[in-house]
């Protein structure tokens, strides 16, 4: 572990990513068995699974950003909140 | 159901998949890691949860980067876009009038960044410049050193000239894509030269004009080079744009957490507005919604 030393990684930090990775794998294995069709949800766009999973992520980011930007409470809440926009932008969008 | 695509192509990505996560995504998540700690030295570090980014996102002199970035990036697509698509409109379609026309747009593009700021620096001087002294001359004071409006003119002037080229060569390129027949056919229509430009040169440009605006965006929105050699970020702030602040922060103070922090929201920014700009480029004269 000591080549990767220099990336200064925290806990949180590689679980964040070791998060997102097992996503992106998991996403790549179920659209290797059953590929995406596109579709119309509550977005105004027509959207992939991949798509739908880039604006939950990046909506996510912007849920906690705001969050810790204009309150001062733990960004717990916002995290929580954020998995919840995933979900629906994921099953909904 | 049927498959919708072979899926086995998707393999062939994976060695740029390779270069992208050394250039691209292990610094990326090291910036992560840093935003995420007060950083004293290689092995002096301690875990700050999002301290850092409580302090950026609350930041005025951050806010005010922002809107000058936003301003700088929005002029700048309103004026290159329109003059790249005239510019390409108005070349020549063939000939050796067309050869010379795409050597003499691509010369800005071959100058090295530093360098257009010092040659700006020069050119708009109020004491030897060409274009500073033809002003001062003309009785309107100008002298981007001392005047936020002339050093934001002057940035202004020095991007346009620098990277209009570009879009003019890409619409140039969009337009000589087009088949004659299309031509013929408005013709034989009896269209105006704006139901052309309207219903055939620009659809026809949709590809090469989202490249272009998403280039020139970006590019626009990560601009440090040529205004930091010619103002600085001044006077006062006032051509202060984001990555001159990050950099001031940076390497100016070292302090990496924040600018770590800075770094992420920036490039979230980017990433929001790229998205946004690439989504409606594709549906612009295509009838979706």
């Amino acid at each position: 572990m000591e080549a990767f030393e220099w990336m200064a990684w925290t806990g949180p930090s590689a679980t964040f990513f070791a998060v997102i990775f097992a996503i992106l794998v998991g996403m790549t294995v179920w659209d290797l068995r059953s590929p995406s069709v596109p579709r119309r949800g509550f977005l105004p766009l027509e959207t992939t699974r991949g798509d739908r999973l880039f604006i939950g992520l990046l909506g996510s980011a912007y849920v906690n950003l705001l969050w810790i930007g204009v309150t001062t409470l733990s960004p717990w809440y916002s995290l929580a909140m954020a998995v919840v926009l995933l979900a629906l932008v994921m099953r909904y969008g | 159901m049927d498959k919708t695509h072979d899926n086995k192509a998707w393999f062939l990505v994976i060695p740029v998949f390779v270069i992208v996560a050394f250039s691209a995504i292990i610094p990326l998540m090291t910036v992560v890691n840093y935003s995420l700690q007060d950083i004293f030295g290689p092995n002096e570090r301690y875990f700050v949860g999002t301290e850092w980014f409580r302090e950026v996102l609350n930041d005025s002199r951050l806010h005010g980067a922002l809107y000058r970035q936003l301003l700088f990036s929005g002029l700048v697509l309103l004026i290159e876009v329109p003059l790249g698509v005239a510019i390409a409109l108005a070349m020549p379609p063939r000939g050796w009038t067309a050869s010379l026309c795409l050597v003499l747009l691509a010369i800005p593009l071959l100058i090295p960044w530093n360098v257009i700021g010092t040659i700006w620096i020069i050119f708009t001087r109020p004491d030897i410049g060409l274009l500073g002294r033809t002003i001062n001359g003309l009785g309107i004071p100008f002298d981007h050193t001392a005047a936020p409006l002339d050093a934001w003119v002057t940035v202004m002037l020095m991007e346009v000239w620098h990277w209009t080229p570009l879009v003019a060569l890409l619409a140039y390129a969009g337009l000589r894509a087009i088949p004659e027949a299309y031509y013929q056919a408005a013709r034989i229509d009896g269209a105006s030269a704006w139901a052309v430009f309207k219903y055939i040169q620009l659809p026809k440009m949709r590809g090469v004009l989202t490249i272009a605006i998403l280039l020139r965006f970006m590019d626009s929105f990560l601009i440090y080079a040529e205004p930091f050699v010619l103002t600085g970020g001044g006077p006062g702030n006032s051509t202060t744009f984001l990555s001159i602040y990050l950099v001031k922060q940076a390497v100016g103070q070292f302090d990496l957490g924040p600018a770590a922090a800075f770094s992420i929201i920036y490039f979230l920014i980017v990433l929001l507005f790229s998205w946004v700009f690439y989504q409606v480029l594709q549906r612009v004269g295509t009838g979706d919604k």
